[in-house]
């Protein structure tokens, strides 16, 4: 009698490469950084605190500041870029005119260096040098301390980050529209269903898988977003940009190391937390359509 | 086995393309500051020219918390140039230096070296780990010698007198005080150039600080300097784009007169004498005035210094080299490179006579007895690495003063913790 558990043909040892780059690579940092989150350590030696550096990370002065930070601005842009992405993606599948350029012009974002954008905007945005407040100068208007206002700063890094990001939405959405059968829009048409309404009762729900792409994706995005903020404003004025990532990596180059690793196992805590709810909801969601 | 023909390849490869001749390259890792750019290419030309054995290859860093991060990283993690600059003073132990930098204290360069620079690079073990590269500086106010004649101002003695001279300013259509928090760095000086006033009226105020006994929240002639950067802001003294505006900007503005003061270090004069040389002889220096007249002196800042790594390949050589920079000569080709901008702490290194206006204005203060207190960072191992954002945040009106030493008194503790400081 032949085993009911059918065996793999290859014997295990195949895996080995692949399981030792997982292993050293991942699997230990991982396990060591939990440990090293417990010490106070300084790269030469390690002193076991307990739990000193979680208390010491939860009464930062900012981090309650960064946190919030980390949730508003990871739900604008997510939120930003699923409405401004499937505008988009609707306006060029439509056959406009010019509908391939407009499409590259769209994407063009997403391929430049996140730092150059950074560098740059910040140089558009200066407050009274900058691209953006001479020309509302122009016109008569005063412009913003678009990042040096501390009540401001960290919705123009938003603004910037849309501007960035909503090319990758907006392709995720095309392929998503180019995925709906003509079929729907046909017999909408024939019921005399509107544009307005086709596009709230035929086009929202069967675009959902990609809606449920692009949400996850943005919102992971800004929640451990960094590069953007610090090429920006380095969580200034004063503290009021920093998001949990800057607040981190702050600590790094301190020399806080412990302290430092303590707040990258919060941050992957917290990313679990509200992504591994949010996928399970949306994949039920999608197995009801 | 592989890698012994493709190594026997390489030196092979050397010796063809003639670089052989140099038997020792030494690695460099210098910050990017123009002035230190300039004084490290002079040092290392000279060297050259008398050792031909030995070349250089140098390389930049940025200042300010991401030097400290690369710096310290680099240390830890064997990869640090063969010799490096960074500052004295507390950051200096905050790299472990008796873990990780080699003994100078045999170089004969030692010899010449005045003692109060000795001790800011002297580690916990009591061994003289660098030499210094630069010259002292002091922290103060650069001012418009133009708008002060032109409206008839005196140079202040007290902080009232200043906020007069500012009122006046601005009632003229100027600015009165140019910041910098698009560098952050520049937005300290407030609280640490006040560091003498603090010492006349708290003499042992580093020492209980360092014991965690005083604190600036609640000691009010620390609290003074948060306190100052609350009120220039509060009276609306601030050029308009203060958040964005950087260092060279500042001294540029209080330069070309845009601007009539700017809170700086010393160094600041060789951004003039770079970028602005007509206006060179425009711009004065005077202390950061406390409230007593009768006490009004400077907060000097040791100079950066040069250090080799424990673990260095060229451990001889690097020490040989630096040695040379510590010496008289090496002061004078850095002199030669910059010009002046303040005393040098090496015996028989004589500033030249036709120095800047405002570094003739500095040097009464070094000359004067009891006229000079070093900054807290050469008394006490503590320095709370969230200072500038704090400076920023009450510079620019979002935290009150008291909130600001609050927090900076936070951030201390976290730095004297990590340091393994006794009594925290």
């Amino acid at each position: 009698m032949r085993c009911p558990v059918q065996r793999s043909p290859y014997p295990y040892w195949f895996v080995l490469p692949a399981a030792v780059v997982f292993v050293t690579l991942f699997l230990v940092p991982t396990v060591a950084s939990l440990w090293f989150s417990l010490t106070r350590w300084d790269l030469y030696t390690a002193s076991y605190i307990g739990l000193d550096n979680f208390r010491q990370f939860f009464s930062e002065q900012n981090l309650t500041l960064g946190l919030m930070n980390t949730v508003i601005y990871a739900v604008l842009t997510s939120a930003t870029k699923t409405v401004f992405g499937l505008l988009l993606a609707v306006l060029l599948t439509s056959g406009i005119w010019g509908q391939s350029f407009l499409r590259t012009v769209v994407f063009f974002p997403v391929l430049v260096s996140t730092i150059g954008v950074g560098i740059t905007f910040t140089v558009l945005m200066h407050p009274t040098k900058g691209l953006f407040n001479v020309g509302l100068a122009a016109i008569g208007l005063h412009g913003p301390g678009w990042l040096t206002d501390a009540s401001l700063a960290l919705y123009s890094v938003a603004l910037v980050d849309l501007w960035k990001g909503v090319g990758l939405a907006t392709l995720i959405y095309i392929a998503g529209l180019a995925a709906i059968s003509p079929d729907y829009y046909e017999a909408a048409r024939i019921d005399g269903a509107t544009r307005v309404q086709q596009f709230w009762r035929v086009t929202v729900p069967l675009v959902q898988p990609a809606t449920v792409t692009v949400i996850t994706l943005s919102l992971i995005g800004g929640l451990r977003s960094f590069d953007l903020i610090w090429a920006m404003t380095k969580g200034g004025p004063g503290f009021s940009s920093d998001v949990l990532a800057s607040v981190i990596y702050k600590q790094y180059q301190a020399g806080f190391y412990g302290l430092s690793t303590a707040g990258n196992v919060i941050l992957f805590v917290l990313i679990a937390t509200i992504i591994l709810p949010l996928t399970w909801w949306f994949n039920r969601k999608e197995v009801d359509l | 086995m592989k890698l012994i023909p493709s190594a026997a390849l390489f030196s092979a490869f050397v010796m063809v393309s003639g670089l052989a001749q140099a038997d020792t390259v030494l690695s460099v890792l210098i910050d990017n500051n123009p002035e230190t750019i300039a004084s490290m290419n002079a040092l290392t030309k000279a060297y050259t020219a008398a050792h031909p054995d030995v070349t250089f290859d140098i390389e930049q860093r940025p200042g300010g918390a991401d030097g400290d991060n690369l710096i310290k990283t680099r240390l830890a993690t064997g990869e640090m140039a063969d010799v490096f600059d960074y500052n004295s003073g507390s950051l200096f132990q905050a790299l472990k230096p008796t873990d990780t930098l080699a003994d100078l204290s045999g170089l004969a360069s030692q010899a010449g070296i005045l003692d109060s620079f000795k001790t800011v690079v002297t580690g916990t073990d009591g061994v003289v780990r660098g030499v210094p590269f630069g010259a002292a500086m002091g922290g103060g106010i650069y001012y418009n010698k133009k708008i002060y004649a032109d409206l008839g101002l005196k140079v202040p003695t007290t902080w009232a007198e200043f906020m007069a001279n500012n009122e006046k300013i601005k009632a003229a259509g100027k600015v009165p005080v140019a910041q910098t928090y698009g560098d952050t760095w520049s937005s300290q000086l407030f609280v640490l150039s006040d560091f003498y006033n603090v010492a006349q009226v708290v003499p042992g105020f580093a020492a209980d600080y360092t014991g965690n006994k005083a604190k600036y929240a609640t000691t009010p002639a620390a609290m003074a300097g948060f306190q100052h950067l609350e009120d220039v802001f509060k009276a609306g003294y601030l050029n308009p784009d203060f958040g964005a505006a950087k260092f060279d900007d500042g001294m540029k503005m209080v330069a070309t007169g845009e601007a009539a003061h700017y809170p700086m270090l010393t160094f600041g004069i060789g951004s003039v004498k770079q970028n602005e040389p007509d206006n060179l002889n425009d711009v004065g220096f005077f202390a950061q005035p406390g409230d007593d007249a009768a006490h009004n002196g400077l907060t000097v800042w040791m100079p950066a210094a040069l250090y080799v790594p424990a673990k260095s390949a060229n451990l001889d050589a690097a020490k040989a080299f630096v040695d040379f920079a510590g010496s008289v000569d090496g002061c004078n080709l850095m002199i030669g490179a910059n010009g002046a901008t303040g005393p040098y702490l090496i015996k028989g290194c004589e500033l030249p006579k036709d120095v800047p206006a405002s570094v003739a204005d500095m040097l009464p203060y070094f000359q004067k007895d009891g006229g000079t207190v070093p900054a807290l960072e050469f008394l006490s191992p503590i320095k709370g690495p969230n200072l500038e954002q704090i400076t920023v945040a009450v510079g620019s009106g979002i935290t009150s003063a008291a909130d600001g030493a609050k927090q900076y008194d936070q951030d201390v503790e976290k730095q004297a913790k990590q340091l393994g400081l006794p009594n925290w």
